[in-house]
């Protein structure tokens, strides 16, 4: 991102695809985490987040639901929902991070149990579109004033797509303050677990550090 | 009718500029919605309130009817009961004439358009016309699919294979087909009598119809009565709760006339009802929607213990109205409820019974499962999702990639 570019802020809208595979148990569950698109593992570890982003703190990811409460399989529940996403930036270590929770629980039971008919895991995915909104922002108080205006799914997207989706290591709002000379508001943002917030939020947590940092 | 602007104090002036902004997208482009009646029935009842949204936020919509004989339609219900799982004898000479019928409405109907959206199996063949026609085109499955009659439904998949994608309406309705398959969820319309805002004294004047005490706890299920929806196990429950915590319960809903079953469910009912003045059976004729928004909006705890159930949308109803939730995991219920975050859901009638009492002795549980009930629905339940799932829709046939910036 070049020094004084603009930001433009944009928003997202997701389509969610039925893969037509199903798991009744862990070690269907474990072959099909290995096998399903990218795109698959994202929407499962991030569905919650946006369908829930109002409880705090919200419910883990699909696989840690899903084995907690129809398998009843606790602790395997636990170890999901404690997968800490933001230490991942690629999709590929997070599906394996997950396959290993899986690959574990698989060796120390004799046997694993089948989910009740019609309660099984139905692997799903997203195509996502992306679209550029009004908002943009030429400096930081414009970027403080942009983003009390902005949707939470715009957020969402600067935020959590283009951290591990388009794995650029970093979030779009960091990148950019970097680009603005601004390395120390670039830093504090990262040491934001965006994950623990609802999106407002996360919203306000990120005015917050704007304008505190703004000027240092 | 509202118009897509009297959404905007719903969903937000925001939600509605996005949607609005995704609508400029396919400013336009021209969507032929094709299924078999007018009037009666979901499908119609649906597109009725979405073609003209549709074509409010920019999009070209229309709306087309294949026409039939009653023969063609005595073997379209015999097709939809096999998807259901209903055993059925569908002869080859009967598979012949479905087709030939939408052979013959095709060479009368004007199939040209920039996305042809087929609903249901009744049109379903009409997509041999596709290359003459060009266009992307779309088929919506708005039954469960989850168990179907496999004769049938390979007859049908012969047809489904050659659209551009399927559109199901929960994960477990999904078949292993070759074309893209997605997501689309039934939806509420917050504007329509059955959801929108009542006053007080309206809601007070149905109660007071009904003979029932606005003062006391009220435990309510809304649902035909049918062996599926389990109103027997419902009353089981409320007796179990009435031993220590007073409250009334109130079963409400019509029967299903084509039910053979139905007068013997209504008897088992009023047997199990009998000698407890505080079970009101309340035989509701059709459009009956203020009277049910009145009942669910004076409820303290709202059931749904179906055995068996399509996407039960009267548990969305039920959310957007704030009200805690005790639900079946059955069907499209556990889109619609997360456990503990946005409801309960159940499996017996004990643990229904168990969840009842917890959720009257503790209050404030049961409103904070209510407010987060009725934002679950607000940001994924309402028409105007739906709207925005059908703009990524026909958006998704055009684009390929899982990112694509428009």
């Amino acid at each position: 991102m070049a020094p004084g570019a603009t930001f433009r802020f944009n928003t997202k809208f997701d389509q969610t695809l039925l893969l037509g595979k199903k798991a009744r148990n862990v070690g269907e569950l474990c072959q099909g985490v290995r096998s399903v698109p990218d795109a698959s593992i994202y929407y499962h570890t991030h569905k919650f987040l946006q369908q829930h982003h109002y409880l705090s703190p919200e419910p883990p990811n699909d696989f840690a639901y899903w084995t907690t409460q129809v398998l009843n399989e606790a602790t395997l529940g636990e170890q999901l929902s404690s997968v800490d996403i933001i230490q991942f930036h690629a999709i590929a270590a997070l599906r394996q991070r997950i396959a290993d929770l899986l690959d574990g629980y698989l060796q120390s039971v004799y046997r694993s149990v089948d989910a009740p008919e019609g309660q099984e895991f139905y692997f799903m995915s997203t195509q996502t579109f992306v679209l550029a909104t009004r908002y943009e922002a030429r400096d930081l108080a414009e970027f403080a004033a942009a983003l009390r205006h902005i949707s939470i799914q715009s957020i969402y997207f600067h935020v959590f797509d283009a951290t591990l989706r388009l794995a650029q290591g970093e979030n779009d709002f960091s990148l950019w303050f970097r680009a603005q000379g601004k390395p120390r508001l670039a830093d504090q943002l990262l040491r934001l677990d965006p994950y623990t917030y609802t999106l407002e939020g996360l919203r306000q947590a990120l005015i917050a550090i704007v304008e505190r940092y703004a000027d240092d | 009718m509202p118009t897509i602007n009297d959404y905007g104090a719903v969903i937000g002036a925001q939600a509605l500029e996005e949607l609005l902004l995704l609508g400029g997208k396919l400013a336009g482009k021209s969507v032929l919605n094709i299924n078999s009646t007018a009037v009666g029935g979901g499908v119609a009842e649906i597109l009725t309130r979405m073609v003209p949204l549709l074509r409010e936020v920019g999009v070209n919509a229309k709306w087309d009817v294949i026409k039939g004989d009653e023969h063609f339609f005595a073997i379209t219900k015999s097709i939809h009961n096999a998807l259901h799982g209903v055993p059925a004898a569908i002869s080859d000479a009967e598979f012949d004439y479905f087709v030939e019928t939408n052979r013959r409405n095709a060479a009368e109907m004007d199939l040209h358009a920039d996305f042809v959206f087929v609903h249901d199996p009744q049109p379903v063949a009409l997509v041999e016309q596709r290359q003459k026609c060009g266009g992307h085109w779309l088929w919506r499955g708005h039954v469960d699919f989850s168990r179907p009659d496999l004769r049938t439904w390979n007859f049908l998949r012969h047809y489904v294979e050659l659209y551009d994608g399927a559109v199901f309406s929960a994960p477990s309705f999904a078949r292993e087909l070759a074309i893209k398959q997605l997501l689309i969820a039934p939806s509420i319309d917050p504007l329509s009598d059955k959801n929108k805002e009542l006053s007080q004294p309206e809601i007070d004047a149905v109660l007071e119809r009904f003979a029932i005490d606005p003062s006391r706890r009220i435990i309510t299920q809304i649902s035909r009565f049918d062996y599926l929806k389990d109103p027997v196990g419902v009353i089981k429950a409320y007796k179990m709760v009435k031993r220590y915590t007073d409250a009334q319960l109130v079963l409400a809903g019509g029967g299903a006339t084509d039910d053979p079953e139905g007068p013997k469910v209504m008897a088992e009912v009023a047997a199990e009802a009998a000698q407890d003045k505080d079970i009101f059976v309340l035989f509701l004729p059709p459009a009956s929607d203020l009277e049910i928004n009145a009942l669910q909006r004076a409820s303290t705890v709202i059931l749904q213990k179906s055995l068996k159930e399509g996407f039960g949308l009267t548990v969305s109803e039920a959310l957007w109205k704030g009200k805690p939730v005790i639900a079946s995991a059955v069907g499209g219920i556990p889109l619609q409820v997360a456990h503990k975050f946005s409801g309960i859901l159940t499996r017996t009638v004990e643990g229904t019974a168990y969840w009842i009492k917890q959720l009257i002795h503790e209050p404030e549980y049961a409103r904070k499962l209510g407010v987060n009930g009725r934002e679950h629905i607000k940001n994924n339940f309402l028409i105007t999702r739906h709207i925005k799932d059908y703009l990524l829709a026909f958006l998704s046939l055009e684009h390929k990639g899982d990112i694509v910036h428009l």
